[in-house]
């Protein structure tokens, strides 16, 4: 290499320096550039998302719309009350902290089992509740030693209450934990949004049909938060809406006097208003108490509930499906005018049985009820006028005619998970049996459909309705429980209106001459001792409907097992001549109509017309064999 | 008059406009730490006064004397790499510091002044006869440290250091056929590299190309930082105010990233003005590097000149989202005594040199 001449030297070291200044220009714009685009060009993108990161919407839950009956009484309410809660995700080993609480705050091994199902059913960050309703002793117990148990909370909560406890239980239903199926119902809704925060739905009963009515609007806290999530301030809030109030067409006193009518024994009444289809009373008896699901049941009472031979979770007035026995007679009357079978005048000679086939079907009666017409037939119940009646009519006339009166088919009332029943016909047949020789409608079948037996099989609210209806000169309403839905902030009430199904074309004095028969069930007939005294003219019929064939054996309550006896039916509205009051019952195993369901209608109707509490016991059944 | 004269003795090897500059973006990053990090204002004074003291010392040692210190301290530095590659603490997974009993080194740092010293010194040594030779034992005695500190590993630190030994051989004069010749054979290096790199360093640089990629995880600094710089806009949010910083959602928001904080509440003008401050600074760094009298001290101002530029630009460049980050702070701005005494012992040697241009001129 030459040798360096240093001005040489210092010119090309100024050069490389000059190189190294022009680098360091052209990064400098660079980075000026880059802040320009972040800053100036994509400044609202970065704002925006600034803005989402420091603003976090906390939900606030509404609180859930009451329900009341028609005179206001609550049925339904929220209470305030503490609750102690884990967060499992924050709160370590829990069987640790359980125990650890266990030593502050009474915790009893249900307790456990309960937040365990709960920790199995749940959605992964919440808090769940380990104990409900502290009392203010044990939040201040509590709060002293807090320090120890991250993770767990004392929280404020409003909580769902059902005064009544079982009394009408089946109708109202209850709220429980959201779960999986409740969040796919909300998505179908497509109100998730409304939902966030929410921790109950609705399970059964109004809480299930009325859910998004009863929710509210959730409202929101726009809350300032750190990058660890803590809430720093709240910037704004927008409150929350109250659910709707649900105002229903049930007397939640009658329900309650329906109820007590039952005593210890099991059924279903349905009582409605034949002029609305307004639902007076919905009983299903025994009930449950709905208080316990709304904090999630603990797994004893739970089993305890579905292995009770009772039944006690079944709505038995939509699920329960019972033959109608003679309750069914009026209607078979009915279709024999309507379709010019018989006339009110007609008699027959009743020996005590039918033949019908090679086949002996036997009245109730020995020796039988010897000349009977139709109102006869109706009053003292005679079976032999209606074999002969239904083998006339054939099963289709018979099947045509009841399906206007809606047995058989969903009534439509606000509650899920209503029953269909079985209104018999060839093609119900048809459809009903896989094997071809089943499927053959036979005419010996069509004789005990006319006494309401054979494969007959109906909801009380459809009896109920049918008698409603009836009363109602054939104008028919769709049964409902909620008369009006009260927006909780305006007060606005939105009554829903009774809008007519249908009017079944019949003859007024065809529907007259039944009317009559039904009053004098009342007056002379088998529900006569039941309705003794009664200050307003009733119209009735009672029923007895098989459970178990006795082939040939003559039939002794005292002698049969509880779960074999008959269950016994009436049906009734009052006052005859301008009806305010239809009703269904239905006493399971209770034995004759007359005895165990009539007077169980009498106090009804008693309370509902004239305000009378019943005073004693209801009559305990006299075994005697006086017709039903 | 005693006053006087001891103040002018004070001042005397003080470059006014280097002082001014400094002063400036001293008072700048005390405004800015106050707002990422009040509690911390007091030790940021102390640091400041620290290192102003150790410029003012480094400031009065004439060039000739530093060129003595140029070997002992390169050696020493290198022996104190290879000890703790032997003994070395562990923290967060890389052997950085040497345990010495009474206190913790992290020797790379003296590497990031002992390397442009040494290597300038080596210059000056061989300058009447500069051979591709002493370029390659340049490049040898450059990439020894560079390796160890790689090792550790902290690729950052080594590829500051490497940058810094860079600026000396490139203003040395190394020919541009070899320099385009280096470039092109280090890109054909780099899937070697790449293949090379730990695992935590790869995904750095995978998180550059795509941090959304990640978001709660290894993409969550460079996204809320970008988030700070973009929503301060023009003007910014205003001091105190920048939400991203107050609520923590930046990390490291009082060292690393301070430029996050700094661009959301002082915007984009107050970016503008922290690149012209730098821009001064450096300008002013190569006047004094063009009007130095030696090699050694023109090698060494440029170099040291330079390297402020390139500690700017990666840590902006790597806050903004343009570089991989790497734990590089922003020179004089962000909190830390460490690293603000290595940029004052820059600064006074910059005014050292700069003194003593006329009197070692022969």
């Amino acid at each position: 290499m030459e040798f360096k001449n240093p001005e040489q030297e210092i010119v090309r070291f100024q050069r490389r320096l000059a190189v190294a200044s022009g680098f360091v220009l052209v990064i400098f714009i660079l980075l000026f550039a880059r802040f320009f685009w972040l800053q100036v060009v994509q400044y609202s993108y970065y704002q925006t998302r600034a803005e989402d990161n420091r603003i976090s919407l906390v939900p606030i839950t509404p609180n859930r719309g009451l329900i009341l009956d028609r005179n206001g009484v609550v049925m339904a309410r929220n209470y305030s009350a503490y609750t102690l809660e884990i967060t499992p995700a924050r709160a370590g080993d829990l069987e640790t902290v359980i125990d650890g609480l266990s030593r502050v705050i009474e915790i009893q091994p249900r307790d456990r089992k309960r937040f365990k199902k709960l920790l199995e059913e749940s959605k992964n960050f919440e808090s769940l509740p380990i104990r409900t309703r502290l009392t203010d002793e044990e939040v201040a117990k509590f709060i002293a030693h807090r320090y120890r148990f991250p993770g767990v909370d004392i929280k404020a909560r409003l909580f769902r209450q059902y005064p009544y406890n079982e009394s009408a239980s089946h109708l109202l239903g209850y709220i429980g934990r959201i779960n999986d199926r409740d969040l796919d119902r909300i998505e179908e809704k497509d109100a998730e949004p409304n939902y966030r925060g929410t921790e109950h739905f609705g399970k059964t009963g109004l809480e299930q049909k009325y859910e998004f009515e009863l929710h509210g609007q959730t409202g929101f806290e726009k809350v300032e938060v750190d990058a660890g999530g803590r809430a720093v301030r709240v910037l704004s809030r927008v409150p929350p809406v109250s659910g709707n109030n649900l105002t229903l067409t049930v007397d939640f006193k009658l329900q309650e006097v329906a109820e007590r009518a039952f005593g210890d024994r099991r059924g279903a009444l349905v009582a409605i208003d034949p002029a609305s289809g307004g639902i007076l009373a919905l009983v299903s008896v025994p009930g449950y108490d709905p208080n316990m699901f709304v904090e999630g049941i603990d797994p004893q009472n739970w089993d305890a509930l579905n292995n009770s031979p009772d039944k006690p979770m079944v709505n038995r007035a939509l699920n329960g499906t019972y033959p109608p026995g003679s309750t069914f007679k009026p209607y078979m009357a009915l279709a024999a005018l309507e379709i010019g079978k018989r006339t009110p005048q007609q008699t027959i000679f009743d020996p005590g049985f039918y033949s019908f086939g090679g086949h002996v079907f036997r009245d109730d009666k020995k020796g039988g009820h010897g000349t009977v017409d139709m109102y006869q037939s109706i009053v003292q119940s005679c079976d032999t006028y209606y074999y002969m009646l239904a083998n006339d009519l054939g099963i289709d006339n018979i099947a045509s005619f009841m399906r206007q009166f809606g047995f058989g088919q969903r009534t439509g009332v606000d509650l899920e998970g209503e029953s269909e029943g079985v209104l018999p016909s060839q093609e119900w047949k048809r459809k009903h049996f896989k094997k071809p020789e089943q499927q053959r409608w036979f005419a010996g079948e069509t004789i005990s459909i006319g006494i309401g037996q054979g494969y007959n099989a109906y909801t009380p609210i459809q009896m109920a309705q049918a008698v409603a209806t009836l009363a109602n000169n054939g104008v028919m309403y769709r049964p409902h429980i909620v008369k009006s839905i009260a927006d909780a902030k305006t007060g606005v009430a939105v009554s829903i209106e009774p809008k007519p199904l249908r009017t079944i074309p019949l003859k007024p004095q065809d529907i007259e001459t039944i009317k009559q028969a039904m009053i004098g069930v009342n007056r002379e007939g088998t529900g006569a001792r039941a309705f003794a005294g009664a200050e307003y003219v009733s119209a009735g019929k009672t029923g007895t409907a098989q459970v178990y064939s006795l082939k040939g054996e003559k039939y002794t309550e005292g002698h049969v097992a509880e779960h074999m006896r008959d269950h016994a039916l009436f049906i009734a509205f009052a006052p005859a001549e301008q009806p305010r009051i239809a009703l269904a019952v239905v006493v399971e195993n209770g034995g004759f109509g007359a005895t165990a369901a009539a007077p169980i209608a009498r106090q009804v109707l008693d309370y509902y017309l004239l305000g009378k509490l019943p005073k004693a016991p209801p009559p305990e059944a006299a075994a005697e064999d006086e017709g039903d | 008059m005693f006053v006087r004269n001891l103040w002018q003795r004070l001042a005397a090897p003080i470059d006014p406009p280097l002082m001014t500059l400094a002063t400036l973006l001293l008072s700048y990053a005390l405004l800015v730490v106050s707002s990422a990090s009040y509690d911390r204002i007091g030790a940021q004074l102390l640091n400041t006064l620290v290192a102003l003291v150790v410029m003012r010392l480094v400031a009065q040692v004439p060039p000739q004397r530093l060129m003595y210190f140029a070997l002992p301290v390169f050696v020493g530095g290198v022996l104190l790499l290879i000890a703790v590659a032997l003994f070395g603490d562990i923290s967060k997974g890389a052997r950085r510091w040497l345990n010495l009993g009474f206190m913790r080194v992290q020797p790379s740092e003296i590497m990031k002044i002992a390397m442009p010293l040494m290597l300038a010194w080596y210059f000056q040594r061989h300058e009447t006869f500069l051979r591709l030779r002493e370029y390659v034992v340049a490049a040898i005695l450059l990439l020894l440290p560079v390796v160890l500190i790689a090792r550790q590993p902290d690729l950052g630190t080594a590829l500051l250091v490497l940058a810094a030994g860079f600026y000396v051989i490139f203003l040395a004069g190394l020919s541009w056929k070899i320099l385009i010749g280096l470039a092109v054979s280090a890109m054909a290096a780099a899937p070697l590299a790449w293949s090379m790199l730990h695992d935590y360093q790869r995904s750095r640089i995978m998180t550059l190309l795509d941090p959304e990629a990640d978001p709660l995880g290894k993409g969550f600094h460079i996204i809320q930082s970008t988030i700070a710089i973009g929503s301060g806009g023009i003007l910014g949010k205003g001091w105190g105010q920048g939400t991203q910083a107050q609520l923590e959602f930046i990390p490291e928001r009082h060292t690393d990233f301070i430029f996050a904080v700094l661009s959301e509440e002082f915007g984009l003008l107050g970016n503008t003005l922290l690149l012209i401050l730098y821009a001064l600074l450096i300008g002013r760094g190569m006047m004094i590097a063009a009007n130095a009298p030696t090699l050694f001290t023109r090698l060494l101002a440029g170099s040291i000149t330079l390297i402020f530029f390139t500690y700017a630009f990666v840590n902006m460049g790597m806050v903004s989202g343009l570089l991989p980050v790497v734990g590089v702070p922003l020179p004089f701005i962000s909190y830390g005594g460490t690293s603000l005494t290595t940029l004052f012992i820059g600064i006074g040697i910059l005014m050292s040199i700069h003194k003593h241009r006329m009197l070692v001129q022969k």
